[in-house]
C-alpha cells in the first residue's frame, strides 16, 4: 500500500514535471520563431535587402521548428495550462482546432522552403501566408 | 397621531425621498435639441472610416468573423466579465432583429449618453463611457455609413446578468460617477497629432476599456489610464501600453504604429486574443491616424503595471 502511495506521488511529480518542460519546450519553440521572423520580416517588408541565401536558410529553421510543433500532444499535455503561461484553455477545449492550426502552418511553412524563392518578389508570395498564421492562431488560442 | 405612529411616517416619507432621490438621480438623459441638430448630414464615406476607429464589428460581427463577414453586424460576441455575460446585439439593418429604423439621434443617443431608443439605459460593456467623447458630425457619419450595410436576421442570445446589476435603473448611479466626456488626459499644447491620438484612443478606439484597470464597481481608475491589469473580460493580463515600468517605453513610435498595422510588436512577436480583431480594424486606417494614436502613447504619463 505505501509503495502504492510512493508510486502515486512519483507519478503525479513525474507529470507535473514533464508539464513543466512542455512548458518550456513549446515557449522555446515559440521564442525561435520571433527571432527567425525578425530576419524575415524586414526583407519582406523591403526594409532589409533580399538575400535567397538567408532566406532560404531561416524558412528552413522555421520549418523544422513548425514541424516539430505539430506533435500537440506532447507540448501541451494535460496539467500544462497552468502556471507561466499564456496558452488560451481554448487549446485544450478544441485540441481539434489547434492541432488543424498547427499542421496548416507546418504545411505553409513546408510550401516556402519547397518553392525555394529566388527573388523578392517570390518570397513575399510564399511569405504571407505563412505569417497570417500567427496572428489567427493568437487570436484562437493566446490570451 | 401617537408618537410612534409619527415616527413611521416621517421614516415613510424620508423613504420616499430616498426613492425619489434615486429615481430623479438615475434617470436616462438623452440628448437635447441643439445636441441632436449636430447629427444631421453624415457622410457614409468617412463613416467607414469612424466604423474601424470605433472597433464596431470586434464585437457586433459575429464571433471569428473575417473580411467582408465584418461588414455583416448579426452580434453574438460574448463578453464574460464579473457583472454577468454580457452578448453583443445585432445592430444590422434589419427592421426587427436589429437597428434597422435607428435615425442619426437614436445612435446619438446610445453612443453619447447610453440611451436606448425606448429611453433606457444600456450596459456600459457597450463602451459608451468612451465613445461620449466623439464628435457629434462623426457619430452622424457612422449612421450614414451603418444604413449601407445589409440587413441580417437573428437576434442575438440576451445577455446573462447577475442581480443586483440586472436592475438596469442602477446603470445611472454609474453613470452619475464614472460617464464624463471631458479628455482623460491633461496635455499641455498638444500638437495636432498627438491630439488627433488623444480622441482615437480615449473616443471612438476606446483603448482604455481593456487597457485600464477597473474599480469594483467598473468604473476605470484613471490614475492608472492604460497600464493595463487583470483583464476585465475573458481571462489573463491585459498589458501595459504607457511607457512605465513593465509597459512599451523601449518601443518607438514607428514600432507601435506598425503593430497596429500588422499586429507584429518589435520582438516580432505577434499580438493574441481579442486584439487580433482590434489590429484588423486599426489596418483599415489611413497611417496618419496609427502614427497618432503612437504619438498620443508616448506623450502620456507612464504607469508601472496596473492591478
Amino acid at each position: 500500500m505505501k509503495l502504492f502511495a510512493y508510486a502515486a506521488a512519483a507519478l503525479t511529480a513525474m507529470s507535473v514535471a514533464a508539464a513543466a518542460d512542455a512548458l518550456e519546450d513549446r515557449q522555446n519553440l515559440m521564442k525561435e520563431r520571433g527571432s527567425l521572423m525578425r530576419i524575415l520580416a524586414p526583407i519582406a517588408q523591403e526594409k532589409q535587402p533580399f538575400d535567397a541565401a538567408t532566406v532560404l536558410d531561416a524558412l528552413e529553421k522555421m520549418n523544422a521548428n513548425a514541424q516539430a510543433t505539430t506533435d500537440v500532444a506532447a507540448l501541451w499535455p494535460e496539467g500544462s495550462n497552468t502556471g507561466d503561461t499564456e496558452s488560451s484553455p481554448k487549446v485544450w477545449e478544441d485540441m481539434a482546432g489547434f492541432q488543424a492550426a498547427n499542421d496548416k502552418f507546418a504545411a505553409d511553412t513546408a510550401a516556402a522552403v519547397a518553392a525555394a524563392p529566388q527573388d523578392l518578389a517570390a518570397f513575399q508570395a510564399v511569405f504571407r501566408p505563412v505569417a497570417s498564421n500567427c496572428g489567427s492562431c493568437h487570436e484562437a488560442y493566446r490570451m | 397621531m401617537s408618537r410612534s405612529g409619527k415616527f413611521l411616517l416621517s421614516l415613510a416619507v424620508l423613504a420616499l425621498a430616498g426613492v425619489a432621490a434615486f429615481w430623479f438621480a438615475s434617470a436616462p438623459q438623452p440628448l437635447d435639441d441643439a445636441a441632436l441638430a449636430e447629427l444631421e448630414g453624415g457622410d457614409a464615406g468617412r463613416g467607414e472610416q469612424i466604423f474601424w476607429a470605433g472597433g464596431c464589428a470586434s464585437c457586433h460581427a459575429a464571433p471569428g468573423a473575417t473580411g467582408d463577414d465584418r461588414l455583416v453586424l448579426v452580434g453574438g460576441v460574448r463578453l464574460e466579465t464579473p457583472f454577468g455575460n454580457f452578448v453583443a446585439p445585432n445592430i444590422s439593418q434589419h427592421p426587427q432583429d436589429g437597428i434597422g429604423g435607428w435615425s442619426a439621434g437614436d445612435l446619438g443617443n446610445a453612443m453619447l449618453r447610453g440611451v436606448s431608443p425606448a429611453g433606457e439605459h444600456y450596459y456600459p460593456a457597450f463602451p459608451y463611457g468612451s465613445y461620449t467623447r466623439m464628435k457629434p458630425g462623426d457619430v452622424a457619419d457612422l449612421h450614414a455609413f451603418l444604413i449601407t450595410l445589409p440587413e441580417v436576421e437573428g437576434k442575438a442570445p440576451q445577455s446573462e446578468i447577475a442581480f443586483p446589476f440586472s436592475m438596469r435603473r442602477g446603470i445611472g448611479l454609474w453613470k452619475m460617477l464614472f460617464l464624463n466626456d471631458e479628455p482623460v488626459v491633461a496635455l499641455d499644447n498638444p500638437s495636432e497629432t498627438i491630439a488627433r491620438g488623444q480622441y482615437l484612443v480615449e473616443g471612438p478606439g476606446h483603448c482604455g476599456e481593456c487597457h485600464t484597470p477597473r474599480n469594483a464597481l467598473g468604473g476605470l481608475d484613471r490614475g492608472q489610464w492604460l497600464a493595463g491589469g487583470p483583464a476585465a473580460e475573458g481571462g489573463g493580463r491585459v498589458p501595459n501600453i504607457t511607457s512605465g515600468e513593465g509597459g512599451i517605453g523601449d518601443w518607438s513610435e514607428a514600432e507601435i504604429a506598425d503593430l497596429l498595422e500588422t499586429g507584429f510588436t518589435p520582438d516580432f512577436d505577434s499580438v493574441g486574443g481579442s486584439m487580433a480583431s482590434v489590429i484588423r480594424n486599426m489596418a483599415e486606417l489611413p497611417s496618419s491616424d496609427r502614427d497618432a494614436i503612437a504619438a498620443y502613447l508616448k506623450a502620456i504619463p507612464g504607469h508601472p503595471d496596473g492591478s
